[in-house]
């Protein structure tokens, strides 16, 4: 142990923290800044006064914002459960039994939307889904007969139903791959004992195979509801946020305030910040209670 | 009497033996249900992964009259116009392609030379407080992008750095570097520490061990986490929407400016979608295997 002194440690970490500081931790000291001042981007002659908490008042008075948490969170709350339960039916459908190359195939397919550009998915969206051409539309009037077509990105409640339909597309493949390398973690042993004691699937799930599948079940957990609320690119294609505003997920909001529309910095700043706690709030008790649960 | 035993026990017996027959055949018969229900499931699961993919591929192909058909076309005769048009000096799609390589792949390297040794001391050497610099490393992925791309804005317009790829790779590292040390972390905890002690013995310098004993050993680790923080940095828009202007644009910037005007081009946009999408699908298919083992995501410890 001669060669290890009390800050080799430190000289692993310095590089990165360094880096991580410079371009995360600095912008953000910034940001709290400049939330707390006047910044108007398309009037540079205003000067950046010190407004203490105004800009938070203003958001926190602000419908608008109000709406995009709350459609973030309805999107949250609708898209994970669904990803999370059609994950682990594909993974359980993947695992075994019959059609071993069929299960290969689809196994392999699953990699696609994974690897996706959240971008291109949108635009998909947008063809699929096209009101006058879309394939969407055509494989409805086959069902119902209805000629005329649905407006699917045109009416707010079915752009919405469009958006969380292409997320959920994209990203249950991830949930089912993880849940499929969580099965590996079940012993053969324990569940062939299992066996000789219940047939049922679902005893089987809650009793042998769900303690494993924690640490995969928090992993998603954490990961997707971080990926959600700040999800961006794919809705920014597919809808930009229309029609309206139904479409608006809370990031695209705080970039039309603070970029694209209003170039209001200062309340956009301040909207980046809260959603940023809100974040942290969230991913800390994820963590605390499901990631490290088992050792702390 | 002795007969009509016989007799009861036979029609017994043949009763028996039938019963359980047909309890057979049910259970046959319920098996090859179920397994035809899993047949259809899995082709479900299939057609639903690939048609999105397929269809753009398949638009991307299609004359513009061919793509507004109805009802929509399953065969028809293909052309490459929209891909002629994409690469040329109109739409430079193929420059965005370049710009793009080179920001994910500098911030894909940077993230693993940055990443690897601080997942390695957060692995192997007790400090005060790793708990919360593990948590602060990975919470940097989980702050949403908007949270700097404003004051980064701000502050490289101030600088003239707006359109430089350089500012573009250093603003990936926010969410490459948490990702390498995230599985990093878990990989490096994952090999005995006897063979570290027995180099350290040795009188090999805690790098030396770092580089010639743990990194090797961690390779797939390593690996995983590059592909993984590539695809996330050939995917990203918002930085790359507000920090890159002109020739410097990536392929997801690219892509979105086709959605400006009233005339959509559908050919042009599915074929500047099949060319960003499909290196990345066909680099992730070869590597599957090994991308699945590394979603694990520290799952298995």
């Amino acid at each position: 142990m001669h060669t290890q002194s009390r800050w080799t440690p430190f000289a692993f970490l310095t590089p990165a923290v360094t880096v991580l500081a410079v371009v995360g931790i600095y912008p953000l000291i910034f940001a709290a800044w400049v939330s707390l001042h006047t910044y108007l981007l398309a009037q540079p002659n205003i000067p950046h006064d010190l407004v203490w908490l105004g800009n938070y008042v203003t958001v926190l008075k602000d419908p608008s914002f109000w709406g995009a948490i709350g459609r973030t969170l309805t999107y949250l709350l609708i898209a994970l459960p669904i990803q999370v339960v059609l994950g682990l039916g594909i993974a359980f459908m993947l695992r075994r039994g019959p059609w071993a190359s069929l299960r290969g195939l689809a196994r392999v397919a699953l990699v696609i939307p994974l690897a996706m550009t959240p971008v291109v998915t949108g635009l998909i969206g947008r063809l699929i889904f096209n009101q006058e051409f879309g394939v969407a539309n055509f494989l409805q009037s086959r069902v119902t007969g209805n000629t005329v077509g649905t407006e699917w990105l045109g009416n707010p409640t079915l752009a919405f139903v469009t958006i969380l339909l292409m997320e959920i597309w994209q990203w249950t493949p991830f949930a089912a791959l993880i849940f499929l390398s969580g099965l590996t973690a079940v012993p053969a042993e324990v569940e062939e004992a299992a066996t000789l004691e219940t047939r049922s699937f679902w005893v089987m799930l809650r009793r042998i195979q769900l303690p494993f599948l924690m640490p995969a079940l928090t992993a998603i957990l954490i990961l997707r509801t971080a990926d959600i609320l700040k999800q961006f690119d794919m809705v920014y294609t597919l809808t930009s946020g229309g029609p309206g505003s139904s479409t608006e997920l809370i990031n695209l909001y705080i970039t039309r305030i603070g970029l694209r529309g209003a170039f209001d910095q200062g309340v956009a700043s301040a909207q980046a910040i809260l959603m940023l706690v809100l974040t942290t709030v969230l991913s800390r008790l994820y963590i605390r209670y499901l990631y490290r649960g088992d050792d702390a | 009497m002795s007969l009509t035993t016989r007799t009861s026990d036979t029609t017994a017996g043949t009763a028996l033996r039938d019963a359980d027959r047909a309890a057979r055949e049910r259970a046959r018969r319920g098996r090859g249900v179920r397994s035809a229900l899993h047949a259809v499931g899995l082709v479900v699961i299939l057609v639903a992964t690939l048609f999105p993919f397929l269809w753009m591929v398949s638009t991307s192909l299609k004359t513009t009259s061919q793509i507004t058909a109805k009802p929509p076309l399953l065969v028809f005769q293909g052309t490459l116009e929209h891909y002629r048009n994409i690469l040329g000096e109109q739409y430079n799609v193929g420059g965005s392609l370049v710009n793009s390589l080179i920001v994910a792949t500098s911030a894909t390297l940077l993230a693993v030379l940055l990443g690897t040794p601080a997942a390695y001391a957060l692995a192997r050497f007790s400090f005060k407080r790793k708990d919360d610099l593990w948590f602060w490393f990975i919470s940097n992925r989980f702050m949403s992008p908007v949270v700097i791309v404003l004051p980064v804005y701000l502050m490289a317009s101030k600088l003239r750095l707006i359109g430089n790829p350089a500012l573009l790779v250093a603003m990936y590292l926010t969410f490459s570097i948490p990702i390498v040390v995230w599985i990093c972390t878990d990989q490096f905890r994952s090999i005995p520490r006897e063979l570290d002690e027995a180099a350290m013995v040795d009188g090999a310098t805690p790098l030396t061990i770092f580089a010639r004993v743990a990194l090797p050993l961690a390779l797939p680790g390593v690996v995983v986490s590059s592909i993984l923080s590539f695809i996330f940095n050939w995917n990203e828009l918002l930085f790359a929407l507000f920090l890159t202007r002109g020739d410097g644009v990536t392929a997801p910037v690219r892509a979105t400016n086709f959605l400006s005007g009233y005339d959509v081009p559908w050919g042009e946009i599915m074929a500047t979608g099949t060319l960003i999408v499909l290196p990345v699908v066909v680099f992730s298919l070869l590597v599957s295997r090994h991308l699945v083992k590394g979603l694990t995501m520290g799952a298995i410890k």
